[in-house]
């Protein structure tokens, strides 16, 4: 296990490495001086090219990445836009604030949102699977399969915005999504996110619907559920410690797969609700060509979906002993 | 047969082209001839569903081509803003003055609010670009991912390796974001981000950017088909007989992997329409005087709270062809592949 972690995280790092570096590359290729945006209007030539050295861009793009990753180890100065100490990521051109501090404080919003809402998708689509596993062929199955089909083909910027028009403004069953700190007031907390977690859901619920029935269909008809069965085991017994066990492999890759991806930004879940988290963060910080925020995020949004795929495969072997770890 | 068959899917000995054409078009005159592509097409016949939401399917196409023709027909077009000749079609806050966003025969889905638009050939045009970059999206994916795939596969050692990695770093970006990181980054190669980006390269950069992101995944899937193909005694008698590596590739390899070939990009076109809605929608991709189903839906959402019937056709029409198009995708993996597991 222990040999196993070291050798993906290691390769985890090579990976967000290359990432950082294509995207660092990449960036350069648009004619943009984003010393030109930071100077503002009354720039004289001088005065950009004191921007340029207190950002950093005054040199070879190679020298460039390298201050960088230099910056995130033993932090870096910025000249007169000020320090940024050990785990520097890097001077918002725009923001004027470091990177890291800025994602830092629009986490806890992407959080809340990515937690809250796999709790709702987990538990209404591994039950609807459920309940259409155990009544194969019965009305509650063709249910749950014909809304599992409608909800994956459902769009967040067209659900979003139906929902919030129906149950917000024309019936106001809800509040308009808003985010309030956990710390400070529980309540609006979850009454401020509790659309979005619905709304988010609708779209995620049925992927975990089809894939928990089928599986638990086929887990089902093995022959040591028939065995368990014919031993005397109480069905409920069966179901949960046998059949299901075998069944939670593949949803736990998804799950995974979908935490690290809502937590790395819902971008349109965040535009369409105008939340105000790591997502928006993004598309706004592409839209000022912002590169060291666009880092930054990248860095997280691809780290969140190597950790959760290293998190699936440790998780993977726990469920299920004859996988073995190398 | 102890062989190991790589995949159920896989029909052992077909004839190039017939595969392609029967599953497309194939006309199934009683029973001589069964090509595994005859038998896709007969059981594909026989599935109500699938031959239902492949009529939907097709009906949006054909709108989609005949967008031009229509609109004539209805004598209107999706530029023209209708309420600055007649202001009598918006009320004063500029809204459809007529109930339910301003239905009536002559604008049969209402019109748009602020500029007086009609709805109609709006979606028309919405539906025919999008699906337009959608499909050539798809082609350009499709072509990359067999090609990278199918070569990795076939070469093996360092070649394999090295398009092993690659993909496993391309599916391993965060990919909503590199969509909307690059689209200026592709622009930016072309023109002088100061001045306007035309709408032809902004489809060409969505298309090869939703392809530069897209390939790895079929390229993966084909790798691992040809994998297994690569050992089979026909390739190997084919290697003997004096086949120089493409014709391997193409007449002997390619033929056999249709089947995958044709379940993955049915997946894919409804997951490019959405993705493209998408970054339309926040503004990245095509933007507004072109008509487009993300467009549509970004309009609708300025307004939402006080007209929401704009946002219900593009949005619909979106749900219906998208369930669609999954259910066909269904239909058509029964067909091919009927003892694949749902």
């Amino acid at each position: 296990m222990f040999r196993f972690l070291v050798r993906r995280l290691l390769g985890a790092l090579v990976i967000l490495l290359i990432i950082s570096a294509v995207t660092f590359w990449l960036f350069y290729a648009i004619p943009r001086d984003p010393a030109m945006m930071s100077c503002g209007k009354n720039c004289t030539p001088d005065m950009l090219k004191q921007v340029r050295h207190n950002l950093g861009i005054d040199h070879p793009i190679p020298v460039q990445y390298w201050y960088w990753l230099k910056g995130i180890f033993v932090g870096r100065s910025y000249g007169d836009f000020g320090d940024c100490s050990a785990p520097c990521l890097g001077y918002s051109f725009a923001n004027r604030e470091p990177v890291l501090g800025t994602i830092l404080d629009r986490l806890p919003l992407t959080l809340s949102l990515a937690f809250g809402a796999a709790v709702v998708f987990l538990i209404f689509g591994v039950g609807a699977g459920m309940i259409a596993a155990l009544k194969q062929g019965k009305w509650q199955d063709k249910v749950a399969s014909s809304a599992s089909l409608l909800g994956s083909s459902l769009q967040i910027y067209f659900v979003g915005y139906i929902a919030m028009y129906f149950l917000v403004f024309k019936m106001g069953i809800l509040d308009n999504p808003s985010y309030t700190p956990i710390t400070e007031s529980p309540a609006d907390w979850f009454s401020g996110l509790l659309l979005p977690w619905l709304v988010l859901a609708i779209i995620f619920t049925a992927n975990y619907t089809r894939m928990s029935r089928s599986q638990l269909v086929e887990q089902l008809s093995e022959d040591y559920v028939r065995t368990a069965r014919a031993k005397g085991l109480s069905r409920s017994n069966v179901f949960l410690r046998f059949a299901w066990r075998g069944a939670m492999g593949p949803i736990v890759t998804i799950f995974g797969v979908d935490l690290g991806t809502l937590i790395g930004g819902a971008i349109i879940t965040e535009s369409v609700f105008s939340l105000q988290g790591v997502g928006r963060l993004a598309l706004d910080a592409v839209n000022k060509s912002d590169l060291p925020m666009v880092l930054g995020v990248t860095l997280l949004s691809a780290g969140a979906i190597v950790v959760f795929n290293i998190v699936v495969d440790a998780v993977y072997a726990l469920i299920d002993p004859r996988i073995r770890l190398a | 047969m102890t062989l190991p068959t790589p995949s159920a899917a896989v029909p052992l000995e077909v004839t190039d082209e017939s595969v392609v054409k029967s599953t497309t078009s194939g006309d199934p005159k009683g029973s001589e001839g069964r090509s595994p592509g005859r038998l896709a097409w007969k059981r594909f016949k026989r599935d109500r569903t699938g031959v239902i939401s492949a009529c939907i399917v097709i009906f949006f196409f054909v709108i989609g081509l005949a967008a031009p023709l229509i609109a004539k027909l209805y004598g209107k077009d999706p530029y023209t803003t209708y309420a600055s000749d007649r202001p009598d079609l918006l009320d004063a806050f500029a809204y459809p003055a007529g109930p339910n966003g301003g239905m009536s025969s002559e604008f049969w889905f209402g019109i748009e609010p602020q500029l007086g638009r009609d709805v109609f050939t709006f979606l028309l045009y919405a539906i025919r670009n999008s699906l337009g970059i959608a499909a050539a999206a798809t082609i350009l994916t499709t072509v990359v991912g067999v090609v990278i795939g199918v070569t990795a596969g076939y070469l093996g050692g360092k070649t394999d390796y090295l398009v092993g990695r690659v993909i496993d770093i391309l599916l391993s970006f965060p990919s909503t974001l590199f969509f909307i990181a690059f689209m200026p980054v592709v622009y930016g190669i072309f023109v002088n981000p100061d001045d306007n980006t035309p709408t032809s390269l902004i489809v060409f950069s969505l298309i090869v950017v939703l392809a530069a992101f897209g390939w790895a995944s079929i390229a993966r899937l084909l790798r691992g088909q040809v994998l297994g193909l690569r050992e089979r005694e026909f390739v190997e008698a084919a290697k003997v007989t004096g086949a120089s590596p493409m014709r391997i590739v193409f007449k002997e390899l390619l033929p056999n992997l249709w089947t995958p070939i044709i379940i993955q990009s049915t997946l894919m076109l409804p997951a490019y329409v959405t993705a493209e809605a998408g970054l339309a929608f926040l503004g990245v991709g095509v933007t507004d005087p072109t008509p487009d189903w993300g467009v549509m839906i970004g309009r609708g959402a300025t307004f939402y709270t006080e007209d929401i019937t704009f946002m219900l056709f593009p949005g619909l029409a979106m749900v219906i062809f998208v369930l669609a198009f999954n259910l066909l995708g269904d239909s058509v993996r029964d067909a091919l592949d009927p003892k694949s597991k749902r």
